[in-house]
């Protein structure tokens, strides 16, 4: 299909505003009367409650109220399960604790919420919060993903004899026979540490009840407003459509704006709802740091057996999982790294357990890439080593073993996170392999290049890593695309945006069908006003799950106009054309009307309407798809460590990004460069370090540091397609892929580069500093 | 807490306000004035997203107190378009998409058109240099320098 507006580079409708100071977001909301909250954490990660005095507070001019979590009484519950355990899968193991709202009996991580104050000034509320006294009995605390497990051990829930939180076996083929005909078995344990997602916005809420309407308006910087709006009516015993949530602009997602109900979500509209003025709460850095969710830290034991060509015969793993201190949002994690643990290889036996552990440390909730990370991490590094042992070359061997263009789609005959069978739809990865070697010039720097830097005594390596991304899940979005009399077109859906450039996107798909400029169509986005039914922006979904719906609506309403001009123009409909804002006669021009008439003859004031007609140029569709559509890249680089200090220059970086259909291809190349850069904060230098009180250590920008400005590469993105089969579009999701595979690249770029070193790295991320070691562990034989 | 009665110049316009005395310059704006395009990232002088132009030097407006600003000229990313209509530098920024949430965007522009009015036609490592204060989560950079250079050749930041 050759689509006008689909595909192109269009500018992007959001940017004056955001160029201009005057794009909303949550923190920008300003209300009269509003009142400001402010929130004691608990410093210890575990620890008895044992009294609360809020005397002091509530004396400091200005406070006008101080709650804890017995002034909630029966309003005090934890958040709601966000995702069960997949229903399909037996013998599995699951621990629902969630997240509570103000701490009762006892601290359970670092930054959980003791108390909360109400003040005319945010500056008040903090100073009244010095000013509570709390006695706690410090517990000892557990924080390793191993330890926890082993009897005796502290325990994070008491109400539960063990710290599993989750257990569950997914088996495909039969690996031990498999293993039997192997010529090589490696077996490597891998450590994988926490990071954080570190959205330039954090999080914030401001809750208004007016109890005049009965109603409650919650700004919220949350990727799922909907979720958000259907938990708060029934937590607060309210219909649905007495609560309305919305997502303005919000400043970056990243996955820990996800429908978590934060304690702060369910106590701010809990307090609006007692004082009746509106309140607001902006996190701060350092709170983001602690009350925020995380992820990435796992475990692997993992065994891969081949034969002596290189084919892979199976894998087997063990993946410890930490969860942090509760688990409101399941699986999801682990099951995606289990899902990724085959990359883009045809493995026929893989069995694969998931150990999912409570520790004293800050939730865990997906970040961008969400578990995939560390399933590429595995499957690649275990090809390296492999290559290395059989003497095979590191890219041929993941030619060897790539999943052919004929065997899609693709049952790996496991369930993924979504809980349907984990289908890859489509995909052709050799080409698109071959393609980032070439742009890479990897022939020549291997021949050529790096004999010679080798030679000058430089340290400089190469890698390329293909992975794929499981995107675009269900259950489903929906979207609304109206005609106005104006002529304008206005558009609703319920996935909000953080950045992604759904008000253009979506207006382009709209614009195709409509053959209007995109400046023309208004969508508005995350607010459950708008439009009330669908989960969220997360999971690299929206172009696909809620770009088909969009489509689908665009349409059905284009229908509807070609039908009602066919009979005021009295030409037959294929003979119609919308173009300009017009439908013409083709080749008759003369012959039109406005797309704002027929909205007007489409609504009458008066006469009779023909039965069964609706009115207006109106539709709302919904896209569900039956399982995901997989995309497909390959990253490469080259890289130059300096082994002295251990820092390191990007020369160059590459992508294949095969997403399918593109909608625009400048949103999708922002997606890759900011994944990317994500992935090299992942790979080099963000780590979050905890100590064994489950202190976070580095808590703030100075000390965690994410790529800046000097750090990050020029990046090259080439985009193959292969449309995906089961949508309309043949999008597939794009928004996490960027990050997916850079710390496997890391890893084995760095190895190249420091080949005299015979390194062999198990961990991620990496830093200047832990790269020293590795280096001195490896030269100093004691 | 002594409140005190000051004035800003803000975008041209001098604007008289009453700030307790310690209450930064970025509440004083977004609070009081309601010039909440500058951002607030981490109030600890580490984000950049705060960044204004005070006498015509960017500053984190996190770190500083307003009271000791009375009286000095501050620009704001509102004061940047006139009558609407873009500088080369917010044109830039839209043409190359820049922009991805545009939490970090105004504290960027505020920090490049101080970089292009004392160096008009700055490299590509001036202007890493001059942005290394301002994180930006979403876009990596790269489009973020190409649209200062991009603004280098289009009239600079006006
Ligand atoms: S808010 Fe001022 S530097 Fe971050
Ligand atoms: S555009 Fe989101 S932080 Fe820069």
């Amino acid at each position: 299909m050759t689509y006008k507006v689909i595909g192109k580079r269009v500018k992007r409708v959001e940017d004056p505003r955001l160029l201009t100071g005057q794009a909303l977001f949550v923190g920008d909301v300003t209300l009269p009367d509003m009142l400001h909250a402010a929130f004691l954490r608990s410093d210890y990660a575990h620890a008895k409650l044992i009294s609360i005095d809020v005397n002091l507070a509530l004396e400091v001019s200005g406070v006008v109220a101080v709650y804890t979590a017995a002034d909630m009484g029966d309003a005090w519950e934890p958040g709601p399960p966000l995702v069960s355990p997949p229903p399909t899968l037996e013998n599995v193991v699951f621990n629902s604790r969630r997240q509570v709202p103000l701490v009762k009996d006892k601290v359970k991580h670092a930054g959980e919420i003791i108390a909360v104050v109400v003040a005319e000034s945010r500056y008040i509320a903090e100073d009244a919060v010095e000013e509570i006294l709390v006695e706690f009995e410090p517990l000892p605390v557990v924080v390793d993903l191993e330890k926890c497990l082993e009897p005796g051990s502290v325990l994070v829930h008491d109400d539960l004899d063990t710290n599993l939180a989750a257990h569950l076996v997914q088996n495909k083929g039969d690996y031990e026979s498999a293993r039997k005909g192997a010529d090589l078995i490696i077996n490597r344990r891998f450590q994988l540490d926490r990071g954080a997602a570190v959205a330039m916005e954090n999080r914030g809420i401001v809750a208004d009840w007016n109890e005049k309407n009965q109603h409650l308006t919650v700004w919220d910087a949350t990727q799922s407003p909907i979720p958000i709006r259907n938990g708060l009516a029934a937590r607060l015993g309210l219909t649905q459509r007495q609560v309305r949530v919305i997502a303005p602009f919000v400043g970056g997602g990243f996955g820990p704006k996800i429908m978590m109900f934060y304690a702060e979500e369910m106590v701010l509209p809990w307090i609006t709802m007692k004082l009746g003025v509106p309140i607001k709460w902006i996190e701060d850095r350092r709170e983001n740091f602690y009350a925020t969710t995380q992820e990435r830290e796992q475990i692997h034991e993992v065994e891969m057996a081949l034969s002596k060509e290189g084919h892979i015969l199976g894998i087997k793993q063990t993946i410890i999982h930490d969860t942090g201190a509760f688990n409101p949002y399941g699986l999801t994690t682990p099951l995606n790294t289990q899902s990724h643990s085959m990359g883009a290889y045809d493995v026929q036996n893989y069995s694969s357990e998931v150990i999912v552990v409570f520790t004293n440390k800050t939730i865990v909730t997906p970040v961008r890439g969400a578990g995939r990370p560390q399933g590429i991490y595995i499957v690649e590094r275990l090809l390296d080593i492999a290559a290395r042992e059989l003497e095979l070359d590191l890219m041929e061997i993941r030619r060897l073993n790539f999943i052919p263009p004929d065997a899609f789609p693709y049952e790996h005959k496991i369930i993924d996170q979504a809980f349907v069978p984990l289908i890859l739809d489509s995909g052709n990865y050799e080409p698109a392999f071959d393609k980032a070697l070439e742009m890479l010039g990897y022939e020549d720097f291997i021949k050529k290049e790096q004999p010679r830097l080798r030679a000058e005594g430089k340290h400089v390596g190469i890698g390329i890593v293909p992975f794929i991304e499981t995107t675009g899940v269900g259950p489903y979005e929906g979207a609304r695309v109206s005609v106005e009399p104006s002529g304008k077109i206005s558009a609703a859906t319920g996935v909000g945006t953080q950045g992604q450039s759904h008000m253009t996107s979506f207006a382009q798909i709209i614009a195709e069908h409509l053959g209007v400029q995109v400046t023309d169509v208004n969508l508005v986005t995350g607010d459950t006003a708008e439009f009330q039914w669908g989960t969220g922006t997360f999971a690299s979904r929206g172009a696909v799950v809620a770009g088909n719906a969009v489509n689908a609506a665009a349409s059905d309403v284009r229908q509807k106009v070609l039908k009602l001009a066919s009979k005021i123009l009295e030409t037959p409909e294929k003979e119609l054309e919308l173009e300009d804002g017009m439908v013409r006669v083709v080749d008759i021009p003369d012959q039109s009307i406005s797309l704002g008439e027929l909205a007007l003859l489409a609504n009458p004031l008066r006469g009779a309407v023909e039965p069964g007609t609706e009115p207006g140029l109106e539709s709302t569709k919904y896209f569900g798809p039956a399982f995901g559509a997989t995309a497909f890249g390959v990253h490469g680089m080259i890289l130059e460590v300096d082994p002295e200090t251990m820092m390191i220059k990007i020369r160059k970086y590459i992508t294949v990004e095969d997403c399918g259909t593109m909608i625009n291809p400048l949103v999708v190349e922002g997606q890759i460069h900011g994944g990317v850069s994500m992935g090299i904060g992942n790979a080099y230098y963000e780590k979050l370090h905890y100590d064994e009180n489950g202190q976070l250590l580095n808590a703030n920008l100075a000390d965690y540091l994410i790529p800046g400005s000097t750090e990050m590469p020029h990046i090259d993105v080439h985009h193959a397609n292969t449309p995906a089969p089961n949508n309309e579009l043949g999008t597939k999701g794009v928004g996490e892929a960027g990050a997916i595979p850079v710390p496997a690249l890391f890893a084995q770029a760095l190895e190249n580069a420091l080949h005299d070193y015979e390194l062999e790295i198990l961990e991620t991320p990496l830093s200047p500093n832990r790269l020293y070691e590795l280096l001195h562990k490896q030269e100093d034989p004691s | 807490m002594v409140i005190h009665q000051i004035s800003l110049i803000i975008n041209g316009t001098e604007e008289g306000l009453q700030v307790p005395s310690n209450m930064t310059l970025l509440h004083a704006l977004r609070d009081k004035l309601g010039f909440t395009g500058t951002k607030n990232g981490c109030e600890a002088g580490e984000c950049g997203a705060c960044t204004v132009l005070v006498d015509g030097e960017p500053m984190n407006s996190c770190l500083v107190l307003a009271v000791e600003l009375n009286g000095r000229e501050i620009t704001t990313v509102e004061g940047l378009a006139e009558n609407g209509k873009l500088t080369p530098l917010q044109q830039a920024f839209a043409d190359l998409n820049a922009v991805q949430c545009g939490y970090c965007t105004p504290g960027m522009l505020m920090s490049a058109t101080a970089l292009l009015r004392r160096n008009p036609q700055p490299s590509e490592v001036d202007i890493q240099e001059a942005l290394l204060g301002n994180l930006c989560r979403c876009t990596g950079y790269q489009r973020i320098i190409d649209a200062v250079l991009k603004a280098s050749r289009n009239g600079g930041a006006k």
